[in-house]
């Protein structure tokens, strides 16, 4: 196994348009498992710790710059207004020391559907920013997941950074794992509100093949919310209306039967989560727009 | 008699500082918080290669070939050994039954099984030419439950059969029968019948009856298996290893490398962390013969993914129990069937039967019981010794059905525990009289007692709730939404010390000199230091009885006599009473040469009670008579002795009658739980203990055991097991990804109530303490859960689809 080391990132880029079958190494914190395990041996290891600009990031007008190695520990301790949502996956991501040295680059890398990111991202709204010597593009991360630890990525790119949409709204995390601490998802659920576009988005981790959004829930609430004006009037919703929302976001999974987890039980959690999710942003937009009702 | 809270600084009247009785600090405890503490993995050795092992892919299979060509053709490889590169006859070892080849012979006959080793110059050589060992495999079909194994045309995991466990041996008069077990795949069986459970039936008003399952847990210590073996000029071997029992390895070990036992020195090195798992030999005998057949030093070390398929695990057990009670609350009668599995090769599985079917009536007076225990060969991972020990199964099911008899009879789960409790002077099923205090009344009554924990802990001053005080925790799936309190109550019983006639002994050797103008006394046995802080009580007992200050432990290894086993909770008894009783024939040579040197100054030498204290030879009356530095002089004092506990007698094969343990522990929890009813996630939030421990020989440690043992026992309540797919008795989740122990934040606070009634027959009056918190842990989480769901649960560990129907 061949250990490169870029000064960089034009020499990162340069490496792996060198070498496609490179494994990018940044924190280390899933590649070392699967190289400690034996589940592969990349003939090149791609190491991003010495490109400073990766663990930076820009809060720009509509959007944050995550640079693609910024810990989970940063997100949490210093972006939890701009990324509510992505800030509570951060803070169930394994330990202490994992969130040291993780970062949302390495859960997109990795596609896996279990990676704690992926829900949080989906329901805000945001886009990778991929960059190979042919040029650098953003993928919506609608498009992103591909399939089962596969990505939209092309083999001699690399991410740079996400760009994630700044909250307009309350956002909401909830992972369920069999521990209270340190475990990875049995299933996962994102809730987003974006009140400036009158939408809700979601996010639903290791319940498919790949993170997915609950679409024809977000469609039913939205229609929903627009019809009784809720977005207005900040009336509390109706629990018809939650629990066709919760049944839909768990018809939207696509799970399996392993051993985390039965794939009804995954189903009937994503449901639980979606409610509670529903009813945490709401109330804490309810409350919003009642101070500022005048404004409005 | 007893004491309320934990005591400490009790000091016994001796004024020598450290003995026992304080919270002396364990010497081993700051290098292992710190990371320094040297573990067996840590060792290293000029020139040494690395082993590996392969490992079967299969758990049941005829090997048809094995191909090592290409392996050994590996630059850097040393040797690859099969079976047939084996030096003697002996080919198989086991702790009681000798059945498991020390390499696979013809048949695999579990998922992991080794087949093949391998040395090289690097480990990541030796794993890449262990995979480069070509075998072929005709697959059988395999046998996972009891169904499969006694099933007409059952392949039989074992051909040939002819052994009896130890116990049985002695008490049949050495004469090889299998005719204790209905079929060659099980493995042991035990009944225990006393009374006439019909005439029990008949008095009962009301009956219940349950069926429980109990998953296969871990031992999950932290260093997993690791040696070094060294090759020595006299064609020996010396071998530094992390064990539980250093001479039951060194019996097994050398006769498959054909040496006598005073070739093969065995020292421990840094253990870290056993609760049973280390009890049968790993990579022991592996590494020796690499290293012979090399002559190089060989380290092994398993990853935690080998050391899932490196060590037996504890049995999980189906149990079928049916008791009766009367109206006003009295039990009738029990009826059980404890099926555990055993896996594919014995360990300790004639014992775990033995403490089942013993223990499984659980501390009630019950006059007619019916138990019958037995274990299974199957093609699962082998199974044997954990913490808990047989008892652990049982405990859950027998507290399961006291809950049910309560809830039957409308009357309090404690009340009606108490109504039925033993008490010293009861007669166990078995026959035999319990001798010595058994306060079951009264650690429940204590557990009850301690103060609730507040209600919604949750909730603070601002908006958010406190997601860490919630079931899920940082995972954020409640805010208290769903969110229902149970409480629940259980205690048990475990035996102390190896039973059923075994000889249990120990050996200690203690010398005593002036060193540096200092008497100082050297304590010297061949006890695994396991993490229980034995050596801190050893240290504790030497300055009680010899009045020093300054004690050396040396190092554990072959060169004193055996000193059993760090498990059964015993060393503690069983060491710390060898070390007690040298220590006194120490003294009474010290007091015969102080006679001899100064008798003639002070009459007292010769008539009073003489005591060693504070570096001196002082009367029972606190008069001094001379210095211990003036006694000894130039001489050393040097005892080895073995010392014993009462003898034990094998169980009846028939009816299960005998007196089979030596001494028994209780302890009582109250479990307070918060369960997510909706997600089926569980926050336990307290476990409160209530244990007898005779006597606190070091406080502190006592409290470490019981907080340990008690979260060791609500992990396999709500979430440890090893998941065996039934279809191919493979291990589906062999890595702490997947199976899961408790972190800090599952770990609830755990007040602890020690109560300390001197059994007489034990020294100091002590009780073994490290396996009872185990057993009601699991049962009291349990309960708890249940009173919060109103669910049956007769499972453990309960995951969230137990508690939302999604299974």
């Amino acid at each position: 196994m061949d250990f490169l080391r870029p000064a960089s990132w034009e020499e990162a880029l340069a490496a792996k348009a060198e070498h496609p079958t490179a494994v990018p190494i940044a924190g280390g914190t899933d590649v070392m498992v699967e190289i400690n395990f034996d589940h592969r041996r990349p003939e090149y290891l791609l190491d991003l710790t010495r490109i400073g600009e990766l663990y930076e990031w820009e809060i720009g007008e509509e959007t944050v710059r995550l640079g693609a190695s910024v810990p989970y520990t940063r997100i949490m301790e210093d972006l939890r207004p701009e990324l509510p949502g992505l800030a509570l996956a951060s803070h169930t991501v394994a330990s202490p020391q994992i969130r040291n040295r993780g970062g949302v680059g390495g859960n997109l890398g990795t596609a896996s559907p279990a990676g704690d990111a992926h829900p949080a991202l989906l329901a805000a709204g945001a886009e990778v920013e991929a960059e190979s010597v042919r040029g650098s593009r953003l993928i919506p991360i609608d498009d992103f997941y591909t399939g089962v630890k596969r990505n939209a990525l092309a083999p001699d790119e690399l991410i740079r950074a996400v760009h994630i949409k700044k909250a307009d709204g309350p956002q909401q995390y909830s992972k369920v794992g069999t521990r209270n601490a340190m475990v990875i998802a049995v299933c996962a659920f994102g809730l987003a509100l974006h009140p400036s576009s009158r939408t809700v988005r979601t996010g639903i981790g290791s319940a498919a093949p790949t993170p997915v959004r609950a679409k024809t829930a977000e469609e039913f609430l939205n229609a929903a919310l627009d019809e009784g004006g809720f977005w207005d009037n900040g009336k509390i919703i109706t629990p018809s209306v939650a629990k066709r929302f919760a049944d839909l976001c768990a018809a939207a999974c696509n799970p399996i039967d392993d051993v985390r987890g039965t794939a009804s039980y995954r189903r009937h959690a994503v449901g639980v989560m979606a409610r509670r999710t529903l009813m945490w942003t709401w109330e804490s937009y309810r409350g919003t727009a009642a101070r500022t009702e005048g404004v409005a | 008699m007893g004491t309320t809270g934990l005591p400490t600084n009790i000091t016994q009247g001796s004024r020598t500082k450290g003995g026992i009785g304080e919270s002396t600090l364990r010497p081993d405890g700051t290098l292992k918080v710190t990371g320094e503490f040297a573990y067996s993995s840590d060792m290293w050795h000029e020139d040494m290669l690395w082993g590996q092992i392969l490992r079967s892919p299969v758990a049941h299979a005829e090997i048809v070939s094995i191909d090592t060509a290409e392996a050994l053709a590996t630059p850097g490889v040393y040797a690859v050994m099969t079976y047939d590169d084996l030096p003697t006859e002996v080919r198989n070892y086991g702790l009681e039954i000798q059945d498991t080849p020390v390499l696979a012979h013809g048949k695999v006959r579990h998922h992991g099984e080794p087949v093949a080793i391998v040395a090289a110059d690097h480990p990541e050589t030796a794993r890449r030419a262990a995979a480069k060992i070509k075998v072929e495999y005709k697959e059988l079909p395999v046998i996972t439950d009891e169904a499969s194994a006694t099933a007409p045309d059952a392949v039989l995991i074992h051909e040939g059969r002819t052994d009896l466990p130890q116990s049985q041996l002695r008490s049949t008069g050495g004469t090889p029968t299998i005719g204790h077990v209905p079929h060659p795949n099980i493995l042991h069986r035990q009944p225990i019948i006393r009374g006439d459970v019909s005439a029990g039936r008949e008095r009962a008003d009301v009956i219940v009856e349950g069926e429980y399952v109990f998953g296969m847990q871990d031992q999950a210590f932290l260093g997993p298996e690791s040696g070094l073996a060294v090759p020595a000029e006299d064609g020996g071997v010396d071998l530094y290893i992390a064990t539980q029992w250093l001479h039951s390895d060194l019996r097994q070990i050398a006769p498959v490398l054909g040496l006598p036992e005073d070739k093969v020195r065995m020292t421990l090195s840094g253990v870290g962390g056993a609760f049973g798992g280390r009890e049968d030999l790993s990579m022991q005998i592996h590494a020796c013969l690499l290293a012979l057949r090399t002559g190089k030093p060989v380290k092994i070390v398993y990853n935690r993914f080998e050391s899932f398929f490196g060590h037996v695990h504890r049995h999980p057990a189906k149990l079928y129990y049916e008791h009766g009670a009367t109206k006003d609350g009295k039990l009738t009668h029990l009826k059980a069937r404890i099926v555990l599995d055993g896996g594919a090769y014995a360990s300790a599985s004639p014992a775990v039967v033995g403490n089942a079917a013993s223990l499984g009536a659980g501390p009630y007076v019950i006059d007619d019981v019916d138990i019958e225990a037995l274990a299974l060969y199957t093609n699962n991972p082998p199974c044997g010794a954990m913490r808990g020990f047989g008892a652990v199964q049982a405990c859950f099911a027998y507290e399961a059905q006291m809950d049910k008899l309560a809830a039957k009879l409308g009357m309090d789960p404690v009340e009606f525990r108490q109504i039925n409790a033993m008490e010293q002077g009861t007669a166990l099923p078995t026959g035999q009289i319990v001798d010595s205090p058994a306060p079951v009344a009264e650690l429940l009554r204590r557990v009850k007692a301690m103060p609730l924990p507040p209600e919604q802990q949750w909730l603070t001053a601002g908006e958010a709730a406190d997601v860490r005080q919630l079931p899920g925790g940082l995972s954020n799936t409640t805010h208290g939404e769903g969110v229902v309190r149970g409480i629940g109550y259980a205690v048990g019983i475990k035996n102390v010390g190896f039973s059923e006639g075994f000889d249990d002994y120990s050996t200690a050797r203690v010398r005593m000199e002036v060193v540096g103008g200092e008497p100082v006394a050297t304590v010297h046995t061949a006890m695994a230091e396991v993490g229980q802080g034995g050596i801190t009580v050893h240290a504790q007992i030497a300055r009680t009885e010899l009045g020093v200050t300054h004690v050396t432990i040396n190092p554990a290894d072959t060169q004193v006599g055996s000193a059993g086993s760090t498990s059964a909770s015993r060393q503690t008894y069983v060491t710390g009473g060898a070390v007690k009783h040298s220590c006194e024939l120490v003294r009474e040579k010290v007091l015969e040469i102080g006679r001899r040197k100064f008798g003639s100054y002070h009459p007292a030498w010769a008539t009073a009670e003489l005591l060693l204290e504070g570096g001196k030879v002082v009367t029972d009356g606190g008069e001094v008579l001379a210095d211990l530095v003036d006694v000894l002089g130039d001489e050393a004092v040097e005892v080895e002795e073995e010392w014993r506990h009462r003898p034990t007698e094998p169980f009846d094969l028939r009816t299960g009658q005998g007196f089979g343990h030596v001494q028994y522990s209780f302890a009582a929890h109250r479990a307070v739980v918060e369960v997510d009813t909706e997600l089926g996630m569980v926050k336990v939030v307290e476990l409160a203990c209530a244990q007898d421990v005779g006597k606190a020989l070091n406080p502190l440690s006592v409290l470490g055991q019981i907080q340990g043992g008690t979260t060791q026992g609500l992990g396999i309540a709500v979430m440890e097991e090893i998941v065996v797919d039934p279809k191919t008795a493979k291990v589906r989740n062999p890595s702490f990804t997947d199976y899961l122990i408790p972190t800090i934040l599952d770990t609830p606070t755990i007040p602890v109530d020690v109560l300390e009634l001197a059994d007489d027959h034990a020294p100091y009056g002590l009780r073994g303490v490290g396996e009872a918190p185990t057993l009601s842990s699991t049962p009291a989480v349990l309960a708890a859960i249940r009173n919060a769901t109103g669910l049956e649960l007769n499972r453990t560990p309960v995951r969230p689809e137990h508690l939302t129907g999604t299974e």
